[in-house]
Order: structure tokens, then C-alpha cells, then sequence
């Protein structure tokens, strides 16, 4: 344990105030939770899941908790809020409920964690603790001390009208530990965005756990695009029952050093779809940890992971896929695709299957490479000069993505951010 | 005297280390449309990436003028916003770019050059439309990323729509009609009957004398192993449909010894 003792005391005492405020199945689990940590702190690179990320430098901080939100202009804040969503804000994982949708209730619960904590708890003790297969610092940590958050719930059969666009706000060098549950009953569907970003760099560490009943569809999308010296740890644990289907696209464009946790469980002819990029640039490192476990047969999933590392970044992407005995007929494809553009930037890809059943498809590819030398040319010979090509091919590495987005403000919103990182050449959105 | 729109003196070129052009002289005046044709590995294709100046092709020996300019001095971008266009025989996809956002970046990088303002976005559109049509493209290509998914004739009516825009002074076909169908071929020959002009030079590399029934040259150049043995009229097209390259080769060694 490497943080210092005046800070770990800080911690313990939030922990304990949080939990006298608890009811008693989330005391407990606090101070279980507590007692972990303090035992083991935040991941080591000695753990194999862990070795390509060290988090020292969080330990190093000394973050204190952010015991209150900062003040942010609306105005700014406007910017980063979807249009045609139902809002919820946290700032240094506060709730702010002046820029926040008001709760709904009925078939759709839509409210902050204090709100479900005082007026959910059957909710919340229907999925909360079910959905997270890992156990380490980060995630104790969050369960100790996480303070705001949102509850999502829906009703067998209930279709969300819109999508819940949750944004999440630094403005202290401190740490926001904020914690979601989404629980969809039987047949429901729902689209949820995470937003991260900030203008400080503090500590964001957050979970999210999905509970998906029987046919149930979630879409999910995570947009972190933090202060370039903020850390983020965001985990999103998914647990799919039968025929359930969760698409999980994932842009990771911010933040210092950032890891991101994806984890699906798929029951018997569940389906997952999981796309992400990364855009490691300056000296950004970004890690993306995703776990795909079939548990029973005939599952469905597909993994696309794209990064770019340029500068000094560095890209991570570890993918595991199990496929428990038997998940027979499981069909699973994973690709990641890289392209590695200077000496100093590093790329660390690690694919991984398990296959603990006999009658099962199951690809993987990953490639490492530059820019398309043939697709430069091409581009030159249409007199675009060659730093403006390479910068139009980034772009369209990036865009892709963006283009595969399937909520409309969303992707206008991503448009808008690309374009503005490629300043060097024009661009403007077109009819 | 003004000068020839492409003079190429002795040109002599290697792709890695093989020697493909060993002496090339050609003389491409202003309104000129001029055809290459001959077998495969002639050097036909090396001759229009050597023009455009593709990485990895490198002239050993002899100049190039365009316009009185030292061409091989010239990078591929700067010939392109000096008037050079080549058409790709396997025109390049690029994912996650727009042809409508690739087309107006390129359109200005030539107008800037020229010292031109901008291309104004709605006049734009309504211009690259217009060419679209002549091309029988629908609308939607503009939105689509380039080339990406199009099949074989969708890119190369691309690559004429490019020209169309762009509206170079050279224009470089290398091998447009292959893998057209008769249709195909004639909305290609007519984008490209639709540029000529007499200020605007053309030189087409066509394994087949199909093209030229649409598009008329001026000169006939018959390539084999790296060098021109024979240039003419239209009808030395003809005559090389009806006798096939073995005549060349034929002839070629006549000529030799």
C-alpha cells in the first residue's frame, strides 16, 4: 500500500459517514469494500491484467475526494449536452440538478443515486453488486466511496423514447467516484450515454453495471474525452440474460491516462456487439480491458477495437473472450486495428481466448501498421498537400467510427469534435 | 514559341530494380489527344505514375518538361495543382472520407494555388451535380467515403468526376477502360469528350482500341519493352486490333536487328 496514511484516513472517514447515511445492505458492502482497499490499494502492473497500465501516478497525486462540485457557466456546460436526451449531470460527482432532466418514475425510472437510494432501494438492490465480474482498488474504491450516480430502470417491455445521456464533469484536481446501475427488465430497451470530460485533472473513478433481463436491448455509449492531465478509471460490467443484445461503442479520446473496463456475460443466444477507438496522441495512454464471457450456448459476439498512437501516447487494448463448457454454437469474432505513427508512441495489443467448449466459432486478428502509402498518393495527386493527406486519412480512421454511430446528436456532436482537432486542413460540415 | 504541354526526352525508369522505361520520347502538344497502347509490362502504366511521380518509381535518365517546367523537380501535389490529373487504373479507397468533402479539399488546394478564394459550399454543389449527372452517378456517391464499396465502373466514373471538377490542363488516363462494360465505356468517353478542349492535353493508356472508337486521338504510340516502336494516326490502332501485339513484337525485333 503505497498511499500515504493522512489520505487513506481521508477515505476511510467519507466511507464510514457514507455509510451511516446507507441503508444496511450498502453499509456493509462499504465497509467491505473499505477494508479491501486498504489492503490492497490500486492495481499493481504486477497483475496480469494490470501490466501494461501502472497506475503509480494516481497513488502519487494524492487525490483527496471532491467534497464538493465545482462551479461551472451553464453556458460551457451546453456544449457538452445532447440535444433530444434526458439529461443527468455530475460535476466532480455531484449531482447537479439544476442542468438535469427531472426524475421520471412509473415504467421508467430515471433519477441520481441519492433520489434511488432514498426512494429505490428494491430497485437498486435488484441489480446493484450483480453485473461486476472483477474484483480489484478501483472498483472497491468506487463501491466504498461513491457518492453520486444514476439509477435507469425499466419496466418489462418498456421502450426508453429517447436516450439518457449522463455527463460527467471534472473541475477539481480531486476524485469523482460516481457509480450507475441500469436495470432492464424483460423485452425493454434503452440507449445510454456516458460523457466524461472536464477542465481539470482530477480523478474520475466510476462503474457501471447493467443488469439486461430476457430480450432486453441496451445501447451503450462512452465518450471520454477528459483534460489532457486528468486519469480516468470508468468500468462497465454487463450482465445479459437470455436473448438479451448490448451494443457497447466506446471512444476514448481524453484524459492523461485512462482505463477503461468492459465486461459482457452472455446467456443463451445473447448478443454483443462492442466497438471502441482510441486516440493516443501527446502523451495520452489509453487502456481498454474488455471481457466477453459466453456462458451458455448460442451466443452472438463481435469486437471491433481501432487505435491510433502517434506522438508519445500509447495505445493498450487487452480482449478476452471465454467461452465457459458448454456455451456450444458460440460465434465470436474480436479485430483490432492499429496504426502506429511515430518512434515514441507504443501500441500493446493482447487478445485473448478461452475456449472451454468443443462446438464454437471463433476469430481474432490484430494488426499494427502506418498509414495507407497507396491511399496518400492518391490523395496527393489530387494536390492536397502530404500533411494535410495523412491528417484527411487519421480522419477517416476516426470518422468511421463516428459514422457507425447510430444516434443521431450524438454523431453530430462527434463531427463537430473531430473537426474542430483537425484544424490544420479545412473542414466544414456539408449538407 | 510556346511551349508543348508534355515533352519527354529519353526518359528512362526503374520500379525497385527493374529497369521498365529505357528511352521514351514523346511530344504532347496543347489540345493534343494522344493514346498509349501495347502489351502488358510494356511500361504504359509506369510511364503515367512516373508523370504523376509516384513513390518508388525512379527515373534514371532524361528530362520531363511540363509547360516548359522541369517536371521531376515538381512533387506529386504540386503537379496536381499545376494542371496534372491522373486517373488511376485502380482508383485508391478511403474509408471514413467523404467524395464530397475530398473533392472540395482538393479543388481548393488547386484554387489556393492559383491564388483563387475558395470555392463557395452551395455553388460548389451545385456544380459537382451537374458533373454527376453527366458521369450518371447518383447523389448519394458524394456522401459515401471514397471509392469504398464501389465497384469496379462506379470508381472509375469517380476518377472522370474528379477530372471534371478539377478541370486540369494534362489530363493522364491510366488504362480507364478496363473492366467497363460498352455502357460504362460511353458515359467515361463522354466525361472525358466533355473536357476536351484546345488548351487541354490528354494521354490515354489503353491496352484495348475499344476507347478510342469513343474518344478520337490525335496520335497512336505502340509501347514494348520500355520504348515507343511505332507512333501514328487513329488507324494505327486499328491496324494494331487487327494484327494483335505479336506484330509489334515482331516488328520490334525487325528493327532491332
Amino acid at each position: 500500500m503505497s498511499l500515504p496514511a493522512e489520505i487513506l484516513e481521508s477515505y476511510h472517514q467519507r466511507s464510514a459517514t457514507l455509510a451511516e447515511d446507507n441503508p444496511a445492505w450498502l453499509a456493509g458492502l462499504r465497509h467491505r469494500a473499505m477494508a479491501r482497499f486498504t489492503e490492497r490499494g490500486f492495481p499493481s502492473p504486477r497483475a496480469e491484467e494490470w501490466k501494461y497500465t501502472n497506475v503509480a501516478a494516481i497513488e502519487r497525486k494524492r487525490f483527496p475526494l471532491a467534497a464538493a462540485p465545482g462551479t461551472v457557466d451553464p453556458a460551457w456546460v451546453k456544449d457538452y449536452l445532447l440535444p433530444d436526451c434526458w439529461h443527468l449531470v455530475l460535476i466532480d460527482g455531484h449531482f447537479h440538478s439544476d442542468l438535469s432532466h427531472p426524475a421520471l418514475a412509473g415504467d421508467v425510472v430515471f433519477c441520481d443515486m441519492g433520489a434511488a437510494l432514498r426512494r429505490h432501494a428494491d430497485l437498486l438492490t435488484q441489480g446493484f453488486g450483480q453485473a461486476v465480474d472483477e474484483e480489484h482498488g478501483f472498483i472497491d474504491f468506487n463501491t466504498a466511496l461513491f457518492h453520486g450516480g444514476a439509477l435507469i430502470c425499466l419496466k418489462a417491455g418498456t421502450h426508453l423514447a429517447q436516450p439518457i445521456q449522463i455527463l460527467h464533469i471534472q473541475t477539481q484536481e480531486a476524485i469523482a467516484p460516481t457509480r450507475h446501475l441500469i436495470v432492464l427488465e424483460a423485452g425493454s430497451e434503452a440507449t445510454v450515454i456516458e460523457s466524461f470530460t472536464g477542465r481539470a485533472g482530477g480523478l474520475t473513478a466510476h462503474v457501471t453495471e447493467a443488469v439486461l433481463g430476457r430480450d432486453a436491448r441496451l445501447r451503450h455509449f462512452k465518450i471520454q474525452e477528459e483534460h489532457d492531465h486528468a486519469f480516468h478509471f470508468g468500468g462497465l460490467y454487463v450482465r445479459q440474460a437470455d436473448g438479451a443484445h448490448c451494443r457497447q461503442v466506446h471512444f476514448a479520446l481524453g484524459a492523461l491516462l485512462a482505463r477503461s473496463e468492459i465486461h459482457h456475460r452472455l446467456a443463451r443466444g445473447g448478443e454483443a456487439v462492442l466497438e471502441g477507438i482510441h486516440w493516443a496522441d501527446g502523451r495520452r495512454h489509453l487502456d481498454s480491458h474488455t471481457r466477453l464471457v459466453h456462458a451458455e450456448p448460442e451466443g452472438v459476439s463481435r469486437e471491433t477495437y481501432k487505435a491510433i498512437a502517434e506522438g508519445r501516447g500509447r495505445s493498450v487494448f487487452q480482449g478476452r473472450i471465454v467461452v465457459e463448457a458448454g456455451a456450444q454454437k458460440t460465434d465470436a469474432v474480436m479485430n483490432n486495428r492499429n496504426l502506429l505513427l511515430s518512434d515514441d508512441a507504443e501500441i500493446d495489443s493482447k487478445p485473448q481466448l478461452e475456449i472451454y467448449a468443443d462446438d464454437v466459432k471463433c476469430a481474432h486478428g490484430v494488426t499494427v501498421g502506418q498509414l495507407d502509402e497507396n491511399a496518400l498518393f492518391y490523395l496527393e495527386t489530387r494536390g492536397i498537400d502530404p500533411e494535410a493527406a495523412r491528417q484527411l486519412l487519421l480522419y477517416g480512421f476516426v470518422n468511421e467510427c463516428i459514422e457507425a454511430v447510430d444516434v443521431e446528436p450524438l454523431r453530430a456532436y462527434l463531427h463537430r469534435r473531430l473537426d474542430s482537432r483537425f484544424n490544420a486542413i479545412e473542414l466544414e460540415n456539408l449538407p | 514559341m510556346t511551349q508543348p504541354l508534355l515533352k519527354i526526352e529519353n526518359l528512362h525508369a526503374r520500379v525497385e530494380d527493374k529497369e521498365i522505361l529505357k528511352g521514351i520520347d514523346l511530344t504532347l502538344d496543347h489540345g493534343q489527344v494522344h493514346a498509349i497502347m501495347g502489351p502488358n509490362g510494356s511500361g504504359k502504366s509506369t510511364l503515367a505514375n512516373v508523370l504523376a511521380g509516384r513513390p518508388g518509381y525512379q527515373v534514371t535518365e532524361g528530362k520531363i518538361w511540363y509547360r516548359g517546367r522541369d517536371l521531376l523537380a515538381m512533387a506529386p501535389e504540386e503537379r496536381a495543382r499545376e494542371g496534372l490529373f491522373l486517373a488511376f487504373q485502380y482508383p485508391v479507397e478511403v474509408p471514413g472520407v467523404s467524395n464530397i468533402y475530398f473533392l472540395k479539399a482538393a479543388l481548393n488546394a488547386i484554387r489556393k494555388h492559383r491564388g483563387e478564394a475558395e470555392v463557395d459550399a452551395m455553388d460548389f454543389i451545385a456544380v459537382v451535380k451537374d458533373k454527376m449527372k453527366l458521369m450518371e452517378m447518383d447523389e448519394q456517391f458524394l456522401y459515401r467515403a471514397i471509392n469504398e464499396g464501389f465497384s469496379g465502373g462506379e470508381k472509375k466514373r469517380n476518377e472522370i468526376l474528379q477530372m471534371l471538377v478539377l478541370e486540369p490542363a494534362l489530363c493522364i488516363l491510366d488504362e480507364i477502360d478496363s473492366g467497363l462494360d460498352i455502357d460504362a465505356l460511353k458515359v467515361v468517353a463522354r466525361g472525358i469528350e466533355a473536357l476536351r478542349s484546345p488548351e487541354r492535353g490528354f494521354l490515354m493508356v489503353t491496352h484495348y482500341q475499344r476507347l478510342l472508337d469513343y474518344v478520337r486521338p490525335d496520335v497512336v504510340h505502340v509501347f514494348a519493352a520500355g520504348r515507343i516502336v511505332k507512333s501514328g494516326g487513329p488507324e494505327l490502332a486499328k491496324e494494331l486490333e487487327a494484327k494483335g501485339y505479336g506484330w509489334i513484337e515482331s516488328y520490334r525485333e525487325a528493327q532491332v536487328s
